[in-house]
């Protein structure tokens, strides 16, 4: 009795390195950095640039710790923020827009830690300093888009088939197409079904007042659904890249929804504005044919024809422009500010893709001597940016809106075309951001708690149970470093409450060798001999201390399901606290009382108080 | 060093009615302050901007609000938070109000007003979010319940499991009832630790159980009255002392753990008290008072036996 086999204190012993090792990593503090990477596929990131960026540092006289290459960029280490700073603004201007220049932390763990796996823990973002927005795709918007989309391309269909109907509209988010005549309707029909399979149809009506409805199925309405998230996610990667963030986050959250962290940030405002903005580019024709004055001014007033939107354009120009959009953004692959050759002004050059060229091309050859309006609608609000006349025919792809006020507008409106426009616009509907002094803070305190906290009851137990309570201190110390080992290991997201379930977690897991040591003392109060007690108290307390944490394991588990940023991170840490709690609390312990007291061949008295 | 040395089992169950009767009232009393004043929501819940500034020296409360006034809401709730130096801002939701741009006009508005402004923190939860953690909270809080009934269920015998849960129940009411009456902010970070205390509530009366059926198959001829005054007696030594030191710990958060540690450790504070309370006077006269006895863990027929089995 008393005994335990070899492998179980090996299995201690072994546990044991495992947690130290593991835990190394979080000793070591974080020094400020800059990272280096590229989003451009034709660019590399190898040793020739290493080369350039180190020449360009010690040009401007900037000292750096350590400069080093691995899988996700460049990687220069300074020793203090201002450096940090000063690198960011070079390297910015050395290398260009081509390159994503990021702030970042390093850990100063030696690399030999991190070959094994061995990191330290990945801190969240009120521990870290950042934002944390959760993003909901307009879906309604998507399938209204597509909508008014379709009745555009009705009517070109239904002319070409030479079929009469009274009117095409949109309403909500179907098309309906009235006809007088049964015949063309079943015409209209029988092309919908033909052409179109993403659509139902359904006839309404009788005789001389016959109605199609056609709605897009639901099998294409969640494929719709699903590639607008998709490309949302896509296209906030893109942005995000152009902010220069170091290790973003950015997930689907359900079917709708999508979470972006980013850590480190400081200019919230700028984050906000660039994330909440969507930006879609439309080229629409003019109505050259009402454009007179009279009718212009009814317009003002609010009575805009059928078929045209009335709207003011940079100038103070009136302008009605056709509702029917030409080219929609998703055909823009590239947008950039620049220089307008002869005038000198500010403009922004968009490059559209095979698609989108060929339709731009065919548009302005149609439509020589006609102005094309070019509008950039954000979050329902359109804004007529320029309407040009068009010269000639433009191939090639190559489009250039004129009309930005400087510079600075046109590196912003490219930004967001760049980026790519969005198929369906994004609303913020949930944000958390902490400042980066407030991080440290929290880390400060959250340490504090557990150390001061485990000194008192450290200090509690050892003069309660005397030797017992040390080794049950002893446990409950290994159970810390388990806990930082497996929570390293796993990179769990560790936040403030992550902290506090720390605290917490030892605060119950002492109860284990509570349960223990009483139970010795009864059963040595009853007289039982030493040895014995112990085997007693061992095996009695054991079923309890199963119980009871299976419940508090319950509870753990539910604010997991349940539980959203932070408090996820507090029921991580506190299911896998009660996992280790009961590993240390009972098998460590144990193996130490038998290695103290199991080999001998008389115990007088047990000191336990 | 011991405490509790205490020779004789303290005939706890005599109080039973009383205690439970305590424990009733109580009960009353903290639905009674959830109905009349509520809880006091934090923006996790009702949705809603909330910002956590600081400055240098001791904040200007009034400049502060007129600053944010500014910006167009009447409905702000500006105060000291901790320090004279850190200001707590709520703002509601609005309609119609852009609201993840609603906290950058704010700070605009407060740099206006005095430039050494420093942002510590901002949550903004649109009221559909808002609406979801609430519903999330409860679902979690009643599949907690659920999942431990179930489990003391299988453990032990139904007396056992529903006694248990009426018990730690009360807990949580009280908690909440605490939370109405001092209208303490109530946000998620305190449900975490109101489902964390269910689960350690229960750890205690679990323990007491497991007494009470080792107590059933060893006291042979003792009444069920007695045995679990035993229990309770016996196991008291443990259980003070571990919340003792589990509150060692809540302390230690209390004092370091900072204002948004406050609550969280206010609630697990009130938890760790009650818990002792209910989990040994409230839910072992339940079981009683259920007609838990020795039949009860060992089926008559087996007791037959084992009465002959006996020289």
């Amino acid at each position: 009795m008393n005994r335990y086999p070899l492998w179980k204190y090996l299995l201690v012993a072994i546990s044991l390195i495992v947690a130290v090792v593991y835990s190394l990593p979080n000793i070591f503090g974080e020094s400020p950095a800059v990272q280096i990477s590229t989003s451009k596929i034709h660019l590399k990131i190898d040793t020739e640039l290493l080369e350039r960026v180190e020449a360009g540092l010690k040009q401007e006289e900037i000292a750096y710790d350590a400069i080093f290459l691995d899988a996700s960029g460049i990687k220069v280490r300074f020793a203090n923020p201002d450096s940090q700073i000063r690198a960011k603004d070079a390297l910015n201007q050395l290398l260009g827009n081509d390159y994503i220049i990021a702030l970042n932390l390093l850990s100063q763990s030696p690399a030999w830690l991190n070959s094994i796996g061995a990191l330290p823990m990945y801190l969240g973002l009120d521990l870290r300093g950042g934002v944390h927005f959760l993003l909901e795709v307009d879906m309604d918007s998507a399938m209204t888009q597509a909508a008014e989309r379709y009745v555009g391309d009705f009517r070109s269909a239904f002319r070409k088939d030479k079929i009469n109907y009274l009117g095409i509209s949109r309403e909500g988010q179907t098309v309906q197409i009235r006809f007088n005549q049964a015949e063309e309707a079943k015409k209209a029909e029988r092309i919908i079904n033909r052409d179109y399979a993403d659509l139902t149809v359904r006839q309404s009506g009788t005789g001389n007042e016959i109605t199609l409805t056609a709605s897009l199925s639901m099998v294409a309405q969640k494929r719709i659904q699903d590639f607008a998230l998709k490309q949302n996610i896509q296209t906030l990667h893109n942005r995000i890249n152009e902010l220069g963030v170091a290790e973003p986050i950015i997930q689907q959250q359900g079917a709708n929804r999508v979470v972006v962290q980013l850590p480190g940030v400081q200019d919230t405002a700028k984050a906000k504005e660039i994330l909440g903005r969507t930006a879609t580019l439309e080229i629409r024709m003019v109505d050259e044919e009402k454009s007179d004055a009279v009718t212009l001014d009814n317009a003002s007033k609010g009575q805009v024809p059928f078929g045209d939107e009335f709207f003011v354009d940079r100038n103070g120009q009136p302008l009605l422009v056709k509702k029917s959009v030409v080219l929609t953004g998703d055909y823009i692959t590239d947008a950039g500010p620049g220089l307008d050759q002869q005038t000198g002004e500010s403009v922004v050059h968009v490059t559209l893709d095979g698609r989108g060229a060929g339709i731009f091309k065919q548009v302005t050859r149609e439509n020589v001597g006609k102005r094309m309006a070019i509008l950039l609608i954000e979050k329902g609000e359109a804004e007529v940016i320029t309407a040009p006349v068009i010269r000639e025919e433009i191939g090639g792809g190559r489009v250039q809106i004129s009309g930005m006020s400087n510079i600075k507008e046109a590196t912003d409106v490219a930004l967001l075309l760049r980026a790519g426009a969005l198929a369906a616009p994004m609303e913020i509907i949930e944000e958390r951001t902490v400042g980066p002094s407030m991080g440290e803070e929290n880390i400060k305190r959250g340490m504090n708690s557990v150390l001061w906290g485990f000194a008192a009851i450290a200090v509690f137990m050892i003069a309660y149970y005397m030797l017992f309570g040390s080794i049950s201190v002893l446990a409950l110390g290994i159970n810390l470093l388990l806990l930082v080992a497996v929570l390293s290991m796993l990179q769990a997201t560790l936040t403030l409450p992550g902290l506090a379930a720390v605290a917490l977690t030892l605060g119950m897991a002492i109860d284990a060798n509570v349960l223990i040591n009483e139970r010795i003392r009864e059963e040595l109060r009853n007289g039982n001999t030493p040895q014995a007690s112990i085997q007693a108290g061992y095996s009695r307390a054991w079923d309890t201390i199963l119980d009871s944490n299976v419940t508090t394991l319950i509870a753990g588990i539910a604010l997991f399901m349940f539980g959203s940023g932070p408090v996820k991170g507090f029921a991580v840490v506190h299911v896998l606290g009660i996992l280790t709690s009961m590993f240390s609390a009972v098998v460590v312990s144990r193996a130490v009382v038998n290695l103290i007291y199991g080999y001998r061949r008389k115990v007088g008295k047990l000191s336990i108080g | 060093m011991e405490f509790f040395r205490i020779k004789k089992d303290i005939p706890f169950m005599s109080y039973g009615r009383l205690t439970t009767a305590i424990s009733l009232i109580t009960f009353i009393l903290a639905v009674y302050f959830l109905a009349a004043k509520g809880l006091n929501l934090g923006v996790d819940f009702t949705g809603g901007t909330m910002m956590e500034v600081s400055y240098p020296q001791a904040a200007n409360i009034e400049q502060i609000r007129t600053a944010v006034q500014s910006v167009g809401l009447s409905d702000v709730t500006v105060q000291n938070f901790g320090t004279s130096r850190d200001v707590l801002i709520r703002l509601p939701v609005k309609e119609g109000l852009s609201t993840a741009q609603l906290s950058e006009e704010v700070m605009a508005a407060l740099r206006k007003a005095d430039d050494s402004v420093i942002m510590n923190r901002v949550e903004f939860v649109g009221p559909q979010v808002g609406q979801e953690l609430y519903e999330n909270g409860a679902l979690a809080l009643l599949l907690v319940s659920i999942g431990i009934m179930l489990y003391l269920y299988f453990r032990f015998e139904w007396q056992f499991a529903l006694a248990a849960m009426i018990a730690n129940s009360h807990d949580v009411i009280i908690i909440l009832g605490f939370f109405a009456f001092f209208q303490w902010e109530f946000n998620l970070t305190v449900l975490a630790a109101v489902l964390a205390v269910l689960g350690y509530s229960v750890n205690e009366s679990v323990v007491v159980f497991d007494r009470i059926r080792e107590n059933f198959r060893k006291m042979r001829k003792a009444a069920p009255k007695d045995i679990i005054d035993n229990a309770i007696t016996r196991t008291m030594s443990r259980t003070i002392i571990t919340h003792f030191s589990t509150q060692l710990m809540v302390l230690s958060m209390l004092i370091f753990g900072g204002e948004v540690l406050h609550n969280f450790s206010l609630a697990l504070t009130i938890g760790i008290l009650f818990g002792i309370y209910s989990s040994v006077l409230v839910a072992s006269p339940i079981v009683l008072f259920l007609g838990v006895s020795r039949e009860t863990f060992v089926p008559p027929e087996k007791k037959a036996t084992e009465e002959e089995a006996l020289p």
